[in-house]
């Protein structure tokens, strides 16, 4: 058998596989928080919850509904980016003229409340959530056996960040979103409606979060907690990219997905602090982060 | 977001200048304040007041970082829970004397806060609150891994010992003496802090950065100073915490806990002297009358956060010192 550094091939692609599965989760997540800060300049602090609403709302559907996981796969980001929409109009957009930490501090309010809801209605067990029929099983290749939804995951969110890409950067919506980035007052003046613009912007960073959910649903449980685990370390994957780059949070959040992979396999006790301790590194070499602008 | 991190409930706190009278006010307050520590035991269950007068001090030695130096913290139950931990594992392996295990922890507190503080105010804003949650978070899975904490268990059974080796701690009483004036002792130095020059000169950086860089000051210095006082004094009040419940756990290093001495702040009045204080007898209270009937501490804490910041910003304390037009 082949071993890198005294660890088999088998076991290594197995961890860079999950490691690539993670990366893809912090990838989406880091996209979404960083188009909300882009524009609304705030730190939706509830998308972890909103990525765990993802993941429950698949299940709501799956049991309640009998819809099964493609239909999840519309419908949840549907349905949590109009509760992302309705936050937006009903709470958050009253505190745009104020101090950002209250943004902050306002979502970090309602994970707790969605967090909670979830826990005394469906404990801190967590639920199953079958992976769909048409994506059981994997390829066996000469090194490692490759589960097909796996495959799956990778591949959408690629397709999900690369498409974001280009919505931002190729169309006409796009502009208006990064001019208004760029300069707010100015865009309203050219007649543009801005304040849709940050409604929408921000239910669709609450949809691209809830549709990391759905993916994550049949490879983690569905569990209250779920959220609040991932969050954290999307805030430390966001400070490493910096938040001035698209295409820069995206791949922060692949590497990393990957070096905390390499970490389980050759020091399995720093695999929960690796990303950390990065962040901190590069807080120490380039504290604006990798992609990020000085301002 | 620039240096300019004031907020509107802040801003109206501390901008009301300070006269002789509010002096004289605040004395009265304090004085007020030890008559009620002093009767509060035989009134109520003493664990119950010492539990809030650790989460007071706590809030206190947050507020320090957050109302006068601009610096929204979201990982302070790193210090809190670290020096518990070094606290207890002090007072019950190597069987050191509480004063001398308390000060083991607040010093520990003291070292993190030098260290993740010089990370952390590398950057600024709503970053910097990321950046010490992510911190906090490193600590907590280091405190879950290592092995002097005891991992899931915590470290339990924590002897409250003989302060000077003399005054035996284990009746409730004794040992509410000693965090009555640990308390006090918190409290009057961070009341010293903000009104020493160095307390003027970190409320003119977090009102206006830029400016007082222009003007020469050394930011980052100033900035890592307050960090690491506010550390210290968070690590005293997590100390005495660990001995009063003689015990020290996860829970108190969890992001949880973090978000707790926000909320306390918050609903207290950020920014002023005493809305600590009277956040965590409201918190503490709310959250021991709420247990009684299992209701969701997450759910509680959470929809009191989002009313407070919708309506509420400017916290109990807050609102008093407008309404009476005093500063607080």
């Amino acid at each position: 058998m082949i071993e890198i550094f005294g660890v088999p091939l088998q076991a290594l692609l197995g961890q860079l596989l999950l490691g690539l599965i993670n990366g893809s989760f912090y990838a989406v997540l880091s996209l979404g928080l960083a188009i909300i800060f882009g524009l609304l300049n705030n730190i939706n602090f509830a998308h972890g919850a909103q990525y765990m609403m993802g993941a429950f709302a698949a299940w709501m559907l799956l049991n309640y509904a009998g819809l099964g996981f493609w239909w999840a796969l519309i419908l949840a980001p549907l349905i949590v980016g109009l509760f992302g929409i309705i936050l937006e109009r009903v709470l958050i957009s009253r505190l745009y003229r104020l101090d950002h930490l209250y943004g902050f501090l306002l979502t970090f309010g309602l994970a707790l409340i969605i967090q909670g809801i979830l826990q005394s209605k469906y404990g801190v067990s967590g639920l199953a959530y079958a992976i769909p029929a048409e994506l059981t099983g994997g390829q066996r290749l000469p090194f490692m056996f490759l589960p097909n939804y796996r495959v799956f995951v990778i591949v959408a969110s690629l397709v999900l960040c690369l498409s974001v890409w280009l919505v931002i950067e190729k169309t006409m919506l796009g502009a208006y979103l990064r001019a208004a980035t760029e300069n707010p007052a100015l865009v309203a003046a050219f007649g543009v409606n801005v304040p849709l613009l940050l409604t929408l912007t921000y239910g669709g960073g609450v949809a691209l979060a809830a549709f990391a959910g759905v993916l994550a649903a049949p490879i983690y449980s569905v569990n209250p907690n779920m959220g609040a685990d991932v969050i954290i370390v999307v805030f430390a994957v966001v400070v490493i990219g910096g938040m001035g780059s698209i295409l820069g949070s995206v791949v922060t959040g692949y590497a990393l997905g990957l070096v905390e992979g390499l970490t389980k396999v050759y020091y399995p006790q720093g695999s929960a602090t690796v990303i950390y301790v990065i962040m901190a590194l590069v807080l120490l070499i380039k504290p604006a982060g990798l992609f990020g602008r000085t301002n | 977001m620039s240096g300019a991190s004031t907020t509107d409930a802040v801003t109206d706190a501390a901008l009301a200048r300070e006269t002789k009278s509010d002096r004289t006010l605040h004395a009265l307050i304090f004085a007020g304040l030890a008559i009620a520590v002093a009767i509060a035991p035989f009134l109520l269950y003493p664990v119950l007041v010492m539990k809030i007068l650790c989460f007071a001090l706590f809030a206190l030695a947050f507020n320090l970082l957050l109302g006068y130096g601009g610096l929204l913290s979201f990982g302070h139950a790193a210090f809190f829970g670290m020096a518990g931990y070094v606290c207890a594992y002090a007072a019950k392996v190597w069987g050191l004397t509480p004063e001398l295990a308390i000060l083991c922890g607040t010093a520990v507190s003291a070292l993190l806060g030098f260290v993740l503080g010089s990370l952390a105010i590398r950057r600024q804003g709503i970053y910097f609150a990321m950046i010490t949650l992510a911190l906090a978070q490193m600590i907590y899975f280091i405190s879950l891994q290592a092995k002097f904490t005891g991992g899931e268990d915590g470290i339990q059974g924590v002897p409250r010992g003989k302060l000077f080796g003399l005054v035996d701690l284990s009746s409730d009483l004794a040992l509410y003496a000693v965090t009555a004036v640990i308390f006090f002792a918190g409290f009057l130095a961070i009341y010293r802090i903000i009104h020493s020059p160095f307390g003027q000169v970190l409320r003119a950086i977090r009102d206006n950065e830029p400016r007082m860089i222009s003007l020469g000051y050394r930011v980052g210095r100033y900035k890592l100073i307050v960090f690491v006082l506010s550390a210290t004094i968070a690590g005293l009040a997590g100390s005495t915490k660990a001995l009063v419940f003689q015990l020290a756990s996860l829970t108190d290093v969890h992001w949880t806990m973090s978000g707790e001495v926000v909320l306390v702040t918050l609903v207290g009045g950020m920014g002023t002297v005493f809305g600590p204080v009277a956040g965590a007898a409201v918190i503490v209270a709310m959250e021991t009358y709420l247990a009684q009937f299992g209701a969701s501490v997450m759910i509680m804490q959470g929809s009191v956060f989002v009313v407070c910041v919708m309506l509420f910003r400017e916290g109990i304390v807050g609102r008093l010192a407008r309404l009476f037009r005093v500063s607080l």
